[in-house]
């Protein structure tokens, strides 16, 4: 009986030992900089992005591991406000895009970024409609008329914080009828039928093109969202972590977010 | 030994928003504007849900004891499927049905022009939602254990149904229905996910506590463990007056 539990427990230490060398193999294939998009990383990547970024970063992680064989990228989407706060608490990631400079600022702050955050992306607002336009909405002004609903992003989110800039240079005065945790779920209000306009991101309104229409608006250029990415100082994969913030700076990267209405930076 | 372990699991989280509470700043963030509104709000919608769920769960846990019909079984379980169903699903499922363009919302916009999403109402449908189920349960686990020949002793005396469930049953069974109500309100007031999924959220109209707190943790911790100390004293205090007085007859 005892030969069989030191077999069992001989048996484990051999098998974390492995692990651990696996693990450490990731330490020794440092990227060469950030211009290089093929070199380095393995293993598992966590990405923390803004929800805007979803279905461009799904794209580019698919692009990232085929061109890093051994790699598995994670991504966590949500409102930039919220998972900059779970990073200060300690959430385990590799990176973080956020969609404003502001976010970042909180995780950059509580020094949990590894280095300067680069700007990769820019977003502009537009206003989501359902299909079809069915109230005839044209201009910020309209969503000032009593009888429209909008859903606006809550102020600490960059959409919302944003969406009070450009309202602000319009000078047009919108109560919402709800204040969403991200861009995402104001969008699904729209598609829902639920509400009659959102102000989301250009990129929303394009990748839900089949339910919504974006109509633009001139004032939302003064109220563009700069996206800053960084690696974070505890992640768990440095080498990935920096891997795959270079790849997003690449061309390839960047023809994936231009086509889904993002601007160059 | 587990029991302490179970004990102390429980108890532990709620010691920690004690310590790390800001104490010195307590006052002047309590008088804030924004927290007592939403403490106001709560505190309204989850009395209504509960006011709400007695007015219909009382006779539909009578149906479920007392009378015998095909499929009875098959009701209970859907009644109690709010229970484990998780409350975000709970909203997008209220949203299909009440929202501007559901099953019955549409009809109701297109009738009354009135919609339930991003009102108070509708955070009182929600909450109702969540938190009937637990008053049904309890109501009808104390309506079968109540002995029916007293009703029926009731009637042959003379006494209508309504005047016997009145003056006999409900007297026999008010720690049940108590111990539900109690239940079934605090439930309410802690509800996150079918709120802010069918009612949304704005400051005085649909944002809750639950709403208030999570928010704030964005912007402020403090701001939050402020929030949440308020949320634990009233419902402990509640709780606690409640207990005393009707579960203990």
């Amino acid at each position: 009986m005892r030969a069989r539990l030191l077999a069992a427990v001989a048996l484990t230490a051999v098998l974390a030992s492995t692990a651990a060398c696996g693990g450490g193999d990731d330490t020794a294939t440092a990227p060469a900089g950030g211009a290089s998009s093929a070199a380095g990383g393995s293993g598992a990547i966590t990405v923390l992005a803004a929800a805007s970024l979803t279905e461009s970063f799904n794209q580019i992680g698919k692009d990232f591991e085929a061109a890093n064989p051994g790699t598995k990228v994670t991504f966590s989407y949500g409102g930039s406000s919220t998972l900059a706060q779970q990073i200060t608490a300690g959430a385990p990631a590799d990176v973080f895009a956020s969609a404003s400079p502001a976010t970042m600022k909180t995780v950059t702050d509580a020094g949990d970024g590894a280095g300067t955050p680069v700007t990769f992306v820019k977003n502009q607002l537009v206003i989501a409609v359902p299909k079809g336009n069915p109230k005839g909405i044209t201009s910020l002004a309209a969503l000032a008329k009593s009888d429209i609903k909008v859903a606006l992003c809550a102020e600490p989110v960059p959409c919302g914080a944003a969406a009070k800039k450009a309202l602000a240079a319009a000078n047009v005065k919108v109560t919402p009828v709800t204040q969403e945790q991200d861009v995402k779920a104001a969008l699904a209000k729209v598609k829902l039928g639920e509400v009659d306009a959102a102000l989301v991101y250009r990129t929303d309104a394009k990748a839900a093109s089949s339910d919504v229409d974006g109509i633009e608006f001139p004032e939302s250029a003064q109220a563009i969202n700069e996206y800053p990415i960084v690696a974070l100082k505890s992640a768990p994969n440095a080498a990935g972590a920096a891997a795959f913030v270079g790849y997003v700076q690449s061309a390839a990267a960047l023809k994936v977010l231009t086509d889904a209405g993002f601007q160059q930076p | 030994m587990p029991a302490l372990v179970g004990l102390a699991f429980l108890v532990l989280p709620l010691a920690g928003l004690l310590v790390r509470a800001p104490w010195s700043s307590l006052p002047a963030r309590l008088a804030e504007p924004g927290i007592l509104a939403a403490l106001r709000l709560s505190l309204l919608t989850s009395t209504l849900a509960t006011a709400v769920s007695l007015a219909l769960g009382v006779p539909l846990a009578w149906l479920l004891a007392r009378t015998a019909f095909p499929g009875r079984r098959l009701v209970r379980a859907l009644v109690t499927v709010p229970l484990v169903l998780p409350p975000v699903v709970g909203g997008v499922a209220l949203l299909l049905v009440f929202g501007r363009r559901g099953l019955l919302g549409g009809w109701l916009d297109a009738t009354f022009g009135f919609t339930l999403p991003f009102t108070t109402v509708g955070v009182v449908v929600a909450e109702a939602f969540v938190a009937m189920p637990f008053l049904v349960i309890s109501v009808e686990g104390a309506l079968r254990g109540a002995d029916a020949r007293y009703e029926e002793a009731a009637a042959t005396l003379g006494a209508s149904r309504w005047t016997a469930f009145r003056r006999v049953t409900l007297p026999m069974i008010a720690p049940g229905v108590a111990a539900g109500a109690v239940l079934c309100w605090a439930r309410a007031l802690g509800e996150f996910g079918a709120t802010i999924t069918f009612a949304g959220n704005f400051p005085g109209r649909t944002q809750t506590m639950p709403l208030a707190v999570y928010l704030a943790l964005e912007q402020d911790l403090d701001a939050a463990i402020v929030l949440s100390l308020l949320l634990l004293v009233v419902s402990v205090a509640v709780l606690a007056a409640l207990r005393d007085k009707w579960i203990f007859t």
